[in-house]
């Protein structure tokens, strides 16, 4: 009934009790919402971005070399939490650490060139006020940065309680479902880097 | 276990229901904000209908008439259906599938104040500088800045905010119906309101996200200058046009489908029959769940998508009929040799079958894109979703809180009030909407504020009126009834109709835990089959223990005021209030995340047949 904190945590922790099955399953419906989410943000996009109205267009802007780093950033994190993932089925408390770790400063490098990109863009005079295609962009992009930045802020508020309660059937679902979450944002850069940078980079309008 | 407090909390009044994470009591906030509300949209329909009552009246004008038709709209889909929905679907499903609570106590709670806050949010609009005048559907460029005043912005923050609350509630309910079974209740033996509260959760869950992005971009557009929806900078005004219906069709779903599980109860338990063809109302219902996300540009035949596309959703859309016919049919051949009572409930889901199925048939005459040229805008349309909404979906909540009231109260309503409550609820809605039909194929367009005398349309508007009238009192029998309810000594037996599902095996209203023991369940209609067995209850299928509850908490109603005073600042321009709000609702997520909650424990032997206090 009760948790023994220091039993043998069971295998794959974050199931092994009813709150960690329901957070799984509630988290995985939630990413599904997401994605309905991350859609609409991806059609409207699709629909507004040879809109330049005069300003800067998506040809004249994007670098090659600044996404491909950003993107190998990311998509290298997207590994290492899967390595804390891994390491949560071993029941590993300091090899999720440190993997989380690598993930969190992997986000921030991200982070720190997407805003670099954001404020070189809008010195570029590509204001959220520009275009049709400025506001998609900074939308959708947008709002995938802030994904990042809660993803870092919730994995390293979890490294920190955890430090203090361990790895526990309490804490264990939590860890998973940061790891999910990271995840999840990976797989929609690979849809932006796609849509927004490879197929904005390509010459004028498609279809 | 020395972590957990072994006894529970002792709160009370209204300090208790700011904290409660119990589903009834979550049940009972719904009802009361979602009836407020309800009322608040129901005076506004009254205005509406005096204004119209003779031609060219000038008695509230055509600006406040606009911000009247636009609240009416907003409240009575987002801030009193829905949340009644929820109310019900709160109080009853757990009770349904043997559960002791919902799968996220904690988020459930959070939903309704989110839902709460974001309601007050919009309504506070009339006291500050008025309310949204650009139709429930705030259609742009009307809804832009150049148009619209900051009314629009109340409606953007606002519904951004309970719709936030619904998301989380519909997740809630998912992973419940899922997870949280008891022994036995596979998936078809689920009652038919389990099923559409299911299947509605799902719909929830994809659709709102769609309203999310739409309300963001427009939220973007009024407040920092974005270009989504101005033609002059490349955007797109028909982008806001699809983000809504995508979200606005499933959500007419997401509203009637519950009403079709009330009424497959209702109508089931007072024949003493099963439920004739359950499996395919499941069906239909899983089927009319997929289509309605199929049908959205139904709503934009005159937009100028071209003839292909106005068929494929004009063909999807009258496909819905099939699944729908067959919900018909089957209510019908339940009540076919059955043992039919005619208590309030049944009275209303009976007037549910005609009076939907006249609101499916001109749903269907307006899926033919040629002829919707013509109702487009019309007061066609009007009487049709009225048809739907109100004939099909108030009807049916009616039926539910009748049939359900002992149990979520422990007092019957008065059966001759509700008989009086049907009556005029039912003659008043037909008197209010029937002759709107024709007022539509006249060619009397929605939202205008006045008509001239000597059209033709002076009769029908004068009738309709009347009949709006006729509802209003229908309402007011009901509060009647409510209050001669709490009033009455006279406590409600556990099983009051005969029942068929498990909520009937327990006490009106259930305790806490919901059941001493998990109940075992063993067919369809698991209390029938219980009671058929000759068994005086329901099997248990665990020993006796001590149970264990989720703490209370305060933080769900601290997050969204939060995010409520976050709204202010956007509607502001003051950021200062913005980053306060924001960081206090981090800060109440903070909170959550680092402090675990023990929850408390029942013992064994302080378990009893005690209801929760209404």
């Amino acid at each position: 009934m009760a948790t023994n904190h220091h039993a043998v945590l069971p295998d794959e922790p974050e199931k092994a009790t009813l709150e960690g099955k329901n957070k799984v399953l509630g988290f995985w419906l939630f990413l599904g919402g997401e994605t309905v989410l991350f859609g609409s943000l991806f059609a409207t996009f699709i629909a507004l971005r040879d809109q330049a109205n005069g300003g800067p267009t998506s040809q004249a802007l994007f670098d090659m070399n600044l996404v491909a780093v950003a993107t190998l950033l990311l998509l290298t994190s997207s590994m290492t939490s899967v390595m804390a993932t891994l390491a949560l089925h071993k029941k590993d408390l300091k090899k999720i650490q440190l993997w989380l770790t690598i993930t969190v400063l992997l986000g921030l490098g991200f982070l720190a060139l997407e805003i670099y990109e954001f404020v070189h863009y809008v010195n570029e005079g590509l204001k959220m006020s520009t275009s049709a295609f400025s506001s998609a962009f900074y939308t959708l992009v947008g709002f995938h940065g802030a994904h990042v930045a809660f993803g870092i802020c919730w994995i390293i508020l979890l490294q920190l309680s955890a430090t203090k309660k361990g790895l526990t059937v309490v804490t264990a679902p939590k860890f998973y479902l940061a790891c999910l979450y990271w995840h999840f944002i990976d797989v929609v850069w690979v849809f932006i880097f796609t849509v927004v940078y490879l197929m904005g980079m390509i010459g004028g309008k498609v279809g | 276990m020395s972590a957990h407090a072994s006894h529970a909390p002792n709160r009370s009044g209204l300090w208790d229901y700011l904290t409660t994470v119990d589903h009834k009591k979550i049940a009972i906030l719904y009802l009361i904000a979602g009836g407020i509300f309800f009322l608040a949209g129901g005076l506004e329909a009254l205005l509406i209908r005096l204004q119209l009552m003779y031609p060219e009246l000038e008695l509230i004008g055509a600006k406040t008439f606009n911000e009247l038709i636009t609240m009416h709209g907003t409240t009575m889909i987002f801030l009193a259906v829905m949340p009644i929905i929820f109310a019900l679907m709160n109080a009853i499903v757990p009770l349904q599938i043997g559960a002791r609570d919902v799968a996220f106590p904690f988020v459930n709670a959070l939903g309704f104040w989110l839902f709460f806050f974001g309601g007050v949010l919009l309504n506070t609009s009339w006291f500050l500088g008025g309310a949204p005048d650009a139709g429930w559907t705030s259609y742009t460029t009307l809804a832009l800045n150049q148009y619209s005043g900051s009314g629009v912005d109340f409606y953007v923050l606002g519904l951004q905010i309970a719709g936030l609350g619904t998301l989380i509630g519909g997740i809630n309910f998912l992973v419940t119906i899922i997870n949280m079974r008891a022994p036995g209740m596979t998936f078809m033996r689920m009652p038919m309101f389990t099923w559409s509260s299911f299947i509605t959760s799902g719909l929830i869950l994809f659709a709102f996200p769609a309203i999310t992005v739409g309300l963001v971009l427009l939220m973007f557009d009024r407040l920092f200058g974005g270009n989504f929806f101005n033609p002059d900078a490349g955007g797109n005004v028909v982008i806001w046009e699809h983000l809504f219906w995508i979200f606005g069709h499933p959500e007419v779903y997401i509203l009637i489908l519950p009403a079709f599980g009330i009424i497959s109860e209702v109508v089931s338990t007072f024949s003493r029959k099963r439920l004739f063809g359950y499996s395919s109302m499941v069906f239909a219902t899983a089927l009319i769940g997929f289509l309605g996300f199929m049908v959205w540009a139904h709503h934009m035949f005159t937009t100028g998508l071209g003839a292909i596309a106005n068929t494929l959703f004009g063909l999807a859309t009258m496909l819905i009929a099939v699944p729908t016919g067959i919900k018909i049919f089957n209510w019908l051949l339940t009540m076919w040799g059955g043992q039919i009572r005619f208590p309030t409930a049944n009275l209303f889901a009976v007037g549910f079958i005609p009076t939907f199925t006249i609101g499916g048939m001109t749903g269907v005459m307006l899926a033919v894109p040629p002829a919707d040229y013509q109702y487009h805008d019309s007061y066609f349309v009007v009487a049709h979703f009225h048809y739907v909404i109100v004939g099909g979906l108030v009807f049916g909540l009616f039926a539910g809180l009748y049939y359900w009231w002992p149990k979520m109260f422990g007092k019957m309503l008065n059966e001759t009030i509700g008989k009086w409550n049907f009556w005029t609820f039912f003659i008043g809605f037909h008197l209010t909407f029937f002759p709107q039909h024709f007022l539509g194929l006249m060619g009397m367009p929605r939202r205008v504020f006045t008509y001239l005398k000597d059209q033709n349309l002076d009769m029908g508007n004068f009738i309709s009126t009347i009949g709006a009238f006729g509802m209003t009192i229908g309402t007011i029998l009901f509060l009647i009834n409510v209050v001669v309810a709490a009033k009455s000594s006279k406590r409600a037996p556990a099983d009051p109709w005969d029942g068929r599902s498990l909520e009937w095996a327990i006490p009106s209203p259930p305790p806490e835990y919901n059941f001493v023991q998990t109940p075992l369940v063993r067919g369809l209609d698991a209390l029938w089959v219980e009671k058929m067995a000759g068994n005086k209850g329901m099997t248990p299928a665990e020993p006796l223990g001590d149970i264990h509850m989720p703490s209370p908490s305060f933080l769900p109603f601290l997050m969204s005021l939060g995010l409520f005073v976050a709204g202010y600042g956007f509607i502001y321009h003051n950021y200062v209030v913005v980053v306060i709000g924001m960081l206090f609702t981090l800060g109440c997520m903070f909170t959550r995340s680092v402090k675990d909650d023990p929850g408390y424990h029942i013992h064994e032997d302080e378990l009893e047949e005690k209801g929760v206090k209404a």
